[in-house]
């Protein structure tokens, strides 16, 4: 078994050397794949964060009457999030905090300032500001809560219905870019796949009268076969090694420069985050798709 | 060690290549297969090596239906047989050293066993100074005698030569001929398949004659008639 190893790694290897042409050839399609892979990687990180950003924005408010104390608005708070686990974050903003945002907001803006020291009285009342973990539909549930009439007493208004149309448009945005991703993402998969299959095919083809001889000369199916996939898993760990390297050097160089670009969205700290799910990407689909190819395309051969 | 038992191939859609064909080969026998272009020499020498299946009939080798074996039986039956074609078919990546070598390692030879018998055939089949040429850097003769080092290599049962000849002049064909007179004399079985007249007169062994498919001369000691 050992001695049948060592002798198809060495007809692999030596194959390799000897046509030196094709083996770049099919090293360079599935660095050029890989690298589409990565980078479709990184678009994922991109819109998922931009999808964060976007929705982490989106808030409904419940406006509290101005005499609601301070200890009555937390206990109702407690009470919302008791009655739901749709909530991610609900935040107390006293009538104080309401007329410190308002005035840091706007403090080049003397119109708005003027017009806050002529009204004299704080006239902002005491809120909570809710984020939900995710669908437009959870925001109309936590609505619903605050409308009823355990708070009816409490809250003044909820804003809602004023958002309803702005939630709703930002999820369906969200969830059209996911979808088109995903879409894209296939779309790409099948053909990377596809051009792999093929450069190693248009490899193997050149062999087909070499493997029909190796099959009339007695040598079983995995004699023959074996080389090949060797050469197809050889061909993908190069390009996994090349590919990874020039991922990390161009995002190393990239990130900060693109990071304004990109929304805030650091290549760099997403790289270094996920670099084993990366290598596993890289590296897997590499080893593989080179493996598998050549696999598939000899067994064609081999019915001699 | 080798019977047909009404053997008849015919390929799709209706081309007959061989009609009810029997014969039997026995140990140490040299037979030729003689007969025209088209006669079905190819197809006969096709099915005994598994590479065609008959549409009806038998083919047996050293009494075991080459028919009914699996792919791991078939290719271990092809090892005991040292085939040699027209066309040479051997390995164009590979050195003559490793062309003669493949065949001693898909049986499993020791590395020390394979650095000794390799440059032992190829001295004796004259090629022990082109070890590290690849085929195309050979001539004809030069190809065909290193097909014929790649059919002794492993001590096969048989050996069977598709016009070996086809493709040589008349020196490289009476060279290789010879060879395959000397390994019958060994008490290795030979079949020759041929269509040239001057061999078979020569070689004065069993000749089986074939026409449209169909045997019509089967002689002990015979000549090129057709």
């Amino acid at each position: 078994m050992f001695t049948n190893f060592k002798r198809v790694l060495h007809f692999a290897l030596t194959d390799l050397a000897r046509n030196k042409g094709i083996s770049i050839a099919n090293i360079f399609i599935l660095v050029v794949t890989i690298s589409l892979f990565t980078m479709l990687f990184f678009m994922h990180g991109l819109s998922n964060e931009i999808i964060y950003q976007m929705q982490n924005k989106i808030n409904i408010t419940a406006y509290f009457k101005s005499d609601t104390s301070e200890q009555d608005i937390l206990l109702a708070k407690e009470q919302i999030l008791k009655q739901t686990n749709d909530i991610k974050s609900i935040q107390y903003v006293s009538k104080e905090d309401a007329a410190d945002i308002f005035l840091e907001k706007y403090k080049n803006n003397d119109a708005f300032t003027d017009a806050l020291a002529e009204v004299g009285d704080n006239p902002f009342l005491p809120s909570l500001n809710i984020t939900t973990t995710g669908e437009p539909q959870q925001y109309e549930k936590v609505n619903i809560i605050l409308q009823s009439e355990q708070f009816s007493d409490l809250i003044d208004q909820v804003d809602y219905p004023q958002k309803k149309n702005i939630i709703e448009k930002v999820f369906s945005i969200t969830s059209t870019v996911n979808k088109f991703g995903i879409g894209l993402a296939v779309l790409f998969i099948l053909i990377s796949i596809m051009v792999v299959f093929n450069t190693i095919k248009l490899a193997i083809d050149s062999s087909k009268n070499e493997i029909s001889t190796m099959r009339i000369v007695g040598a079983s199916s995995w004699f023959v076969r074996a080389p090949f996939i060797i050469q197809g898993v050889i061909f993908g760990l190069i390009s996994f090694i090349v590919c990874f390297f020039i991922t990390m050097i161009l995002i190393f160089f990239l990130s900060s420069k693109l990071q304004v670009t990109l929304a805030g969205f650091s290549l760099w700290h997403y790289l270094l985050s996920n670099i084993f799910v990366i290598i596993l990407i890289q590296f897997g689909f590499g080893i593989l798709l080179g493996g598998i190819a050549s696999f598939v395309v000899v067994q064609k051969y081999l019915k001699v | 060690m080798i019977k047909f038992e009404n053997v008849t191939k015919i390929y799709e859609p209706d081309m007959p290549a061989l009609q009810d064909v029997s014969f039997e080969v026995k140990e140490g026998e040299f037979v030729s297969i003689v007969g025209k272009s088209g006669a079905g020499k190819t197809t006969l020498i096709r099915l005994i090596l598994g590479l065609e299946k008959p549409t009806s009939g038998s083919i047996f080798f050293n009494g075991k239906n080459i028919n009914g074996m699996n792919s791991t039986e078939l290719q271990s039956t092809r090892r005991k047989i040292g085939a040699i074609y027209q066309d040479y078919k051997l390995l164009p990546t590979k050195t003559v050293y490793e062309n003669v070598a493949y065949i001693m390692e898909i049986e499993g030879k020791a590395d020390e066993e394979i650095a000794t018998n390799v440059p032992k055939v190829l001295e004796a089949i004259g090629l022990v100074n082109k070890l590290n040429n690849f085929p195309h850097e050979l001539s004809g003769g030069e190809q065909q005698r290193l097909a014929v080092a790649r059919a002794l290599v492993n001590f096969p049962d048989i050996i069977i030569a598709d016009e070996p000849t086809g493709n040589l002049d008349p020196y490289n064909s009476y060279e290789v001929v010879s060879l395959l007179s000397k390994i019958n004399k060994t008490g290795k079985t030979i079949i020759l398949s041929t269509h040239d007249r001057e061999i078979i007169n020569k070689l004065g062994k069993r000749v089986i004659t074939i026409e449209d498919g169909k045997i019509i001369r089967d002689d002990v000691k015979g000549r090129f008639i057709i």
